[in-house]
């Protein structure tokens, strides 16, 4: 701040000589306001007193400014600076502020503000913002754009042809879009033109295709889609209906080929009541999910998505004691063997789901995705287990 | 004090000789701020007040100071040193008395130091002699020309934004064309009010 006053005089003093050049040929030409009424100026006066005159206006202001910036001055914690250089700088909003600087000063200020907002920043800048601010670091969980509609141009039906610009936001003004169903993606892009990352693309039967490597989970998509059909949602839950249509079944059917059409099946066979079917439309409870993708398996309609690629299956190793209960809790009858001896699945049969091995007594079920959470879950209780029989040990 | 000669400066200066649309001064802010509402009603916000008060400065200035000295033909550097003066220590004070403020239109400020509207005020106060009260209306009236042509700007080119232009015209050509319609429809004005 203070430099800044310091340039303004320097810049004063420089036009104040300047001046004395432009306006020592004004006077010859005998034109400039005050001075044409006179026949004779006594040039080396008047520069003299225009040159004290203004050197005196220029020094008011620089020490009246000087003066100011002194009383005025704002005491700025340095942290903010710190923490605004960690940030990524994208000023995209995932934070919920209006810029980065106003989240690094939120940060710091506030002690509720958490300092892991800056979510294009990833781990490492919430580790930063963390130590500077002296916060506990908790980590986000990572989030990622999803898109709730599947019902591209070859799948759905249009209720009149749209020839005005190629942006969803034009498209809506004409009575609500082209597509027959209101709830649905309307594919022209304006989600892919909002996305500062270039994590969106539109594919070949125009919807919108998230890279969840370049996905940064900013919302500025969600932000722009006026049919706001994109959700942003935690990464690990990577099982969704994606539909947003509350139309009836029928009308859901005739206008899409893989909408909702509120069935119930999902909320039936998941085994958590994840599923729960409400206006006409199947939502998955994130909470609740666990992902096994039951629901993904039974869905008429293949409205519900499973963004794994490829399910890995469940094999049963020599740990197992051939207590049957994979084979009655299996939803899609896929293990089978003798009791007291060690089963088998048919990896036909499975998808993958997970439900034998977080139910398996001894933890002989490998190979599905939930095997790490449920192995740790099993040695922790394990450890638990044995300290308090090494306890009751000492006790005695 | 006469109302009515205040009232017609006011009229005279917004409408009738407003400064972007029949003085074509102003012109760079005009384009550059007109973009969205919001920015372009903060602008005028901050545009018309410091309008008002440099322009009563400077008026101070010019007749305590100028006058007595003969020194009137300094005052194109003279009004500039106060309006920039003005301007930064307004920055300063905003930015301590009022955070909250300083964030709203604290980053207009800047562009504000050097606008030609900003110095043609207290020049024109200048040279026609106006009284303060006269100049404090003059100001006001010119902020509040420069407000509607802003308000009018933007709301027109949120709507361009989503409209069908040829290719050739996106963008800032077709706000040229658009300016300049408005333009024509303000000489509507002229002959409102003779002063």
């Amino acid at each position: 701040m203070f430099d800044c006053e310091m340039s303004a005089k320097k810049t004063t003093l420089l036009v104040t000589f300047a001046l004395l050049l432009l306006s020592a040929s004004e006077l010859y030409a005998g034109v400039g306001g005050g001075v044409e009424a006179k026949e004779s100026v006594d040039l080396i006066a008047v520069l003299k007193f225009t040159a004290v005159f203004l050197a005196g206006l220029g020094a008011i202001f620089g020490i009246g400014l000087a003066f100011a910036a002194k009383k005025f001055a704002v005491q700025e914690d340095p942290r903010i600076d710190q923490v605004s250089e960690s940030l990524a700088h994208a000023h995209c909003g995932a934070c919920g502020f209006a810029g980065c600087r106003q989240y690094a000063e939120a940060v710091v200020m506030k002690p509720e503000v958490a300092p892991n907002l800056c979510t294009p920043g990833g781990k490492a800048t919430a580790e930063a913002v963390a130590k500077i601010t002296g916060k506990e670091m908790t980590q986000l969980e990572p989030k990622i754009a999803r898109v709730f509609c599947q019902g591209g141009r070859s799948r759905s039906s249009r209720r009149f042809k749209y020839e005005g610009i190629e942006d969803c936001k034009a498209a809506v003004l004409a009575s609500g879009g082209d597509k027959s169903c209101i709830y649905g993606c309307l594919g022209y892009g304006t989600c892919f033109r909002a996305c500062p990352f270039d994590a969106i693309r539109m594919s070949d039967d125009a919807l919108p295709v998230i890279d969840p490597a370049k996905c940064t989970a900013c919302g500025m998509c969600a932000l722009a889609c006026p049919k706001k059909v994109i959700e942003i949602l935690p990464m690990s839950k990577e099982v969704l209906v994606r539909c947003h249509s509350k139309d009836k079944g029928a009308a859901t059917k005739k206008n899409c080929q893989v909408g909702c059409i509120s069935c119930g099946i999902c909320e039936k066979v998941c085994p958590y009541n994840a599923a729960v079917v409400e206006n006409n439309l199947s939502r998955i409870n994130l909470d609740k999910c666990r992902v096994c993708g039951l629901c993904v398996t039974k869905c008429p309609t293949n409205a519900i998505l499973d963004y794994i690629p490829k399910r890995s299956k469940a094999f049963i190793t020599e740990k197992c004691i051939g207590c049957h209960k994979c084979v009655t809790i299996c939803p899609v009858n896929s293990p089978s063997g003798e009791r007291k001896k060690r089963h088998a699945i048919n990896e036909e049969k499975c998808i993958g789901c997970g439900i034998c091995t977080a139910n398996c007594p001894v933890l002989a079920i490998q190979g599905t995705i939930n095997y790490p959470e449920v192995k740790e879950a099993f040695e922790a209780k394990k450890a638990a287990a044995a300290k308090v029989k090494a306890e009751a040990q000492v006790s005695n | 004090m006469d109302f009515g000669k205040l009232f017609q400066l006011i009229i005279a200066a917004s409408l009738i000789n407003n400064f972007v649309f029949t003085r074509f001064l102003g012109l760079c802010i005009f384009f550059g701020v007109s973009k969205k509402m919001e920015t372009a009603v903060g602008m005028s916000i901050t545009f018309t007040a410091v309008m008002v008060i440099s322009s009563a400065l400077s008026w101070v200035v010019f007749k305590y100071l100028m006058i007595p000295l003969q020194l009137e033909f300094l005052k194109i550097i003279v009004f500039i040193g106060i309006i920039a003066a003005f301007v930064q220590s307004a920055d300063t004070i905003m930015k301590k008395i009022s955070p909250s403020l300083y964030y709203k239109l604290g980053i207009y400020l800047a562009l504000i130091t050097t606008n030609c509207i900003i110095l043609a005020v207290p020049l024109i106060n200048a040279g026609e002699g106006y009284s303060f009260i006269e100049s404090m209306a003059f100001g006001l009236g010119s902020g509040i020309g420069f407000a509607l042509a802003l308000v009018i700007m933007a709301s027109i080119r949120e709507k361009l934004e989503l409209a069908d232009i040829p290719a050739p015209f996106r963008g800032l050509p077709i706000s040229f064309i658009v300016a300049g319609l408005i333009a024509l429809a303000f000489t509507g004005f002229s002959g409102l009010i003779t002063l």
